[in-house]
C-alpha cells in the first residue's frame, strides 16, 4: 500500500519537476516587478481555455508532438537526435518541391504523395547520422547538430532562391495549390488536422513499441548492445533504420506545417520545434503514450506566452527561460529512480520503531498502577 | 581569389580568419579539458552564450572591458556549475545535461539581457583595445596578423600553449588523463575522480565563456540573442579533428576560420548568389572534415560513463 504510493510519487516526477520549474519561473517574473499569479493565470487562460487560444496551442502541438516522436523513438535505441529541427526543414522542403512541381492531379492523390515526400526528405536526413553513427562510430549528437545548420541554410537558399516568389519582401516560395490544404479541426481558426495525425502516430507507435518485438529490440541495443548482439538483433540495420523513421516523423512536422498551416515555403518556418522535441521527450520520460500530454502543455506555454504579453507586458523570452528551467528539473529529476528495496527497509525500521515504541508505552502503562 | 596576391588583402584575410577562429578555439580547448576527463561537454554551446552574456551585462554595468569579462567567466562558471552538478553529480547522462544547459542559457539569457539591458541593448559597449607588439608585428603579413591584435587574442595563445602543457608535462594534466581513459586506477592511486572531473568541466565551461568574452568585448562590442550560433557545436568537431589535443583542436579550428572568412569574402563578393549558399560553408566544413579525417579517431575510453566507485 505505502509502497505503492512512494512508487507513485516516484513516476510522476516529471509533474513536480515542472511545477518546481513553474515556481523558480515565478521568481524570474516577480524579478521584471510583474504578479506572477497574474502571468500565470494569463498565460494558462490564454493558451488553455480561450476558444482561439487552445487553436493556437493545437497548431503549435502538431510539429512539437511529431519532433517529440522523432527524439524519443532513437532514444529507446540509445541514439539522441538533436537533429529534429534539421529534419523538419528537410520535410517542409521536400513537401514544397512536390506540392509546387509536380503536375496537376486530384487533392487525394497529391496530398499523400506530398506528405510522403516530406516524410523521405525528413528520413534521408536522419538516415545520414545513422549511417555514420552505425557503420562508422561518429557521434551522433554532432552530426545532426551539423547537419540542422545545413538544412536551414539549404531551406532559406530554396526559399530565397530558385523557388521565391516573384517580388516577395523577404524569402518565401509560391502558394501552394488550395485543394493540398490539410483540413481545420476548429472552425474559424488555424487548428489543422496535422495535430490528429500526429496523435494517431503517437498511439501507434505506443503500440507497436508495447506488442510487437522492436520496442524490445530497441530498448536491448540501448541497454546493452553487446548483448543485443549476442540476441540475434542485427544492432547497425537497426540503428540505421531507427533513425531513418525518426527522420521521417521529424520531417512530417515540416510537412504539416507547409500543408496545413503556411500554405509556402518560408525561409526560418520552423522556431526550434526540434529543439522542442527534446524536451517533450523527457517530460514524457520517453513513452510515446504521454508524448501528446507533454507537447500539448509545451505548446500552451508557447501559445499562452504572447497573450500573457499583452495582459501584463512581460517579455515572452521568459517563456523559453522556464522552458529551460523544466528540461534542467527534468534531467535531474531523472537521477532519483524508485528503489523498491531500499523503500521496503525503510518501512521495515519504521514498523519496528514504532512496534519498540508501543512496548516501551506498555511496559510504562504497566509500572505505573 | 586574386585577394591572395595583393599583400595588404591577404593580412585582411589572414586577419579576419584568426578573429573568426578566436571564440572557437577557447571553447574547443575547453572542450578536451573536459572530454580528456571523461565528460562530454555539449554545453560549450551554452557557455559560449553563458559568457558573452555576462560580458555584455559586466561591461554595461562597470564601464569597463574587465569588468565584462570577470563577469562573463563567472556567468559560464554557474553553467559549468549545473553541468558538474547534474553530470558528476548525480550522474545523469552527460549529453542529455548538456544539452539541458543549452536550452535553458538561450532562454535565460535572451530574457535576462532584455530585462538587464533592455533599450541600451544596441548601443555599443566598452571593449578591448589593438595592442600592437612592437618588434613582432612589424614582421610582413604575419606580424599584424597574429601580433596586432588584442589582449584576449593574446590571452588565447596562452591557453592553448598552457593547456598542451599543463595535460602532457604536469603530473595533475596525467591524473586527467587517466581519469578519462581508466578512472578506477586513477581512484586506486588515490585521485579524486569526482573533484578531478568537477574541476575539468567548470574550467572547460569557462574558457568557452572565455570564447563569449571575446564575441563581445573583441568583436561585435553588442549582445544579440543567440549570438553563439553553432560556434560551441564547430569547436565540438573541432576537438574530434584535433584528437582531443589542445594544439591539434587549435588548428582545426584555424581551418574552420579560415574557411568562414573565405565564405564571407565569396558573400561579399558575389551579391547575385544567395548568401545562404556561402553561410553553411563552415558547417559543411565541420561535416566533410568529420566524415573524410575522423576515420580512426579514439576517444577518451571512459568517456560518456559515469562512475561508481566499486560499481559496474
Amino acid at each position: 500500500m505505502m509502497l505503492d504510493a512512494i512508487q507513485t510519487l516516484y513516476i510522476l516526477r516529471p509533474v513536480w519537476a515542472v511545477l518546481l520549474a513553474l515556481f523558480v519561473g515565478a521568481g524570474l517574473i516577480a524579478v521584471a516587478g510583474v504578479n506572477p499569479f497574474d502571468a500565470y493565470a494569463a498565460l494558462f487562460t490564454g493558451a488553455f481555455i480561450d476558444y482561439y487560444g487552445l487553436a493556437g496551442t493545437l497548431v503549435k502541438t502538431s510539429p512539437i508532438l511529431l519532433a517529440g516522436l522523432a527524439v524519443i523513438i532513437p532514444l529507446r535505441a540509445g541514439l539522441l537526435n538533436i537533429g529534429a529541427e534539421g529534419q523538419i526543414y528537410m520535410g517542409g522542403l521536400f513537401s514544397a518541391l512536390a506540392a509546387l512541381l509536380l503536375p496537376t492531379m486530384p487533392g487525394f492523390i497529391h496530398i499523400p504523395l506530398c506528405i510522403l515526400a516530406g516524410a523521405l526528405g525528413g528520413g534521408l536526413w536522419g538516415l545520414i547520422p545513422g549511417y555514420l553513427k552505425a557503420y562508422r562510430g561518429i557521434n551522433e549528437v554532432i552530426i545532426t547538430i551539423l547537419l540542422n545548420f545545413i538544412a536551414i541554410n539549404i531551406v532559406s537558399y530554396v526559399a530565397g532562391g530558385p523557388l521565391m516568389q516573384e517580388g516577395a519582401p523577404y524569402p518565401y516560395s509560391n502558394e501552394i495549390g488550395e485543394h493540398l490544404w490539410l483540413p481545420w479541426i476548429m472552425p474559424g481558426t488555424d487548428a489543422h488536422a496535422g495535430v490528429i495525425f500526429a496523435l494517431v502516430l503517437a498511439v501507434a507507435i505506443f503500440l507497436v513499441f508495447r506488442f510487437t518485438t522492436v520496442g524490445f529490440a530497441l530498448d536491448t541495443i540501448g541497454h546493452n548492445p553487446q548483448g543485443a548482439r549476442y540476441a540475434g538483433i542485427k544492432v547497425r540495420r537497426t540503428l540505421v533504420v531507427t533513425m531513418f523513421v525518426a527522420g521521417a516523423i521529424g520531417g512530417l512536422a515540416g510537412t504539416f506545417e507547409v500543408l496545413g498551416l503556411k500554405y509556402r515555403l518560408y525561409h526560418l518556418f520552423s522556431p526550434g520545434y526540434g529543439f522542442d522535441g527534446i524536451i517533450v521527450a523527457f517530460l514524457a520520460s520517453l513513452n510515446p503514450i504521454l508524448a501528446p500530454l507533454s507537447a500539448f502543455f509545451l505548446s500552451g506555454l508557447k501559445a499562452g506566452a504572447l497573450v500573457m504579453q499583452r495582459a501584463v507586458g512581460l517579455e515572452t523570452t521568459v517563456i523559453e527561460a522556464i522552458q529551460g528551467l523544466v528540461i534542467i528539473f527534468v534531467a535531474a529529476s531523472l537521477a532519483f529512480t524508485y528503489n523498491r528495496s531500499y523503500w521496503t527497509a525503510f518501512l521495515k525500521r519504521r514498523r519496528m520503531l514504532e512496534d519498540t515504541l508501543d512496548e516501551l508505552e506498555a511496559d510504562r502503562a504497566g509500572k505505573q498502577p | 581569389m586574386d585577394f591572395l596576391l595583393d599583400t595588404q588583402a591577404l593580412t585582411d584575410f589572414l586577419s579576419t580568419s584568426l578573429r573568426l577562429s578566436i571564440p572557437i578555439i577557447f571553447a574547443a580547448v575547453g572542450g578536451v579539458l573536459s572530454e580528456r576527463a571523461g565528460v562530454f561537454n555539449i554545453s560549450l554551446e551554452g557557455c559560449i552564450l553563458a559568457g558573452a552574456f555576462g560580458a555584455a551585462v559586466g561591461a554595461f554595468l562597470s564601464g569597463t572591458p574587465i569588468g565584462g569579462l570577470f563577469l562573463g567567466i563567472a556567468v559560464a562558471a554557474c553553467a559549468g556549475m549545473i553541468l558538474a552538478g547534474l553530470a558528476v553529480g548525480l550522474g545523469i547522462n552527460q549529453l542529455v545535461a548538456g544539452i539541458a544547459i543549452n536550452i535553458l542559457m538561450l532562454g535565460m539569457t535572451s530574457y535576462l539581457a532584455r530585462l538587464i539591458l533592455g533599450a541600451d541593448a544596441t548601443s555599443t559597449l566598452p571593449g578591448f583595445h589593438v595592442i600592437a607588439i612592437p618588434g613582432l608585428s612589424a614582421i610582413p603579413v604575419l606580424g599584424p596578423v597574429l601580433f596586432k591584435q588584442d589582449f584576449l587574442t593574446y590571452l588565447m595563445y596562452a591557453t592553448v600553449a598552457l593547456a598542451w602543457w599543463f595535460l602532457y608535462k604536469t603530473p595533475w594534466g596525467l591524473n586527467v588523463r587517466a581519469i578519462g581513459d581508466f578512472p578506477v586506477a586513477a581512484d586506486s592511486a588515490g585521485i579524486s575522480v569526482p573533484g578531478v572531473r568537477l574541476a575539468c568541466v567548470m574550467a572547460s565551461c569557462m574558457l568557452a565563456g572565455l570564447g563569449g568574452c571575446y564575441l563581445v568585448l573583441s568583436q561585435v562590442f553588442v549582445f544579440t540573442e543567440h549570438m553563439s550560433a553553432g560556434k560551441g557545436f564547430i569547436a565540438l568537431a573541432a576537438l574530434i579533428l584535433g584528437r582531443w589535443n589542445p594544439f591539434g583542436a587549435f588548428l582545426a579550428c584555424i581551418f574552420f576560420g579560415l574557411s568562414d572568412a573565405l565564405q564571407l569574402r565569396l558573400q561579399f563578393n558575389s551579391p547575385e548568389v544567395p548568401y545562404q549558399l556561402f553561410s553553411m560553408v563552415p558547417f559543411v566544413a565541420s561535416f566533410l572534415a568529420l566524415v573524410l579525417f575522423a576515420g580512426k579517431v579514439r576517444p577518451p575510453s571512459a568517456i560518456g560513463k559515469k562512475y561508481v566507485r566499486g560499481g559496474k
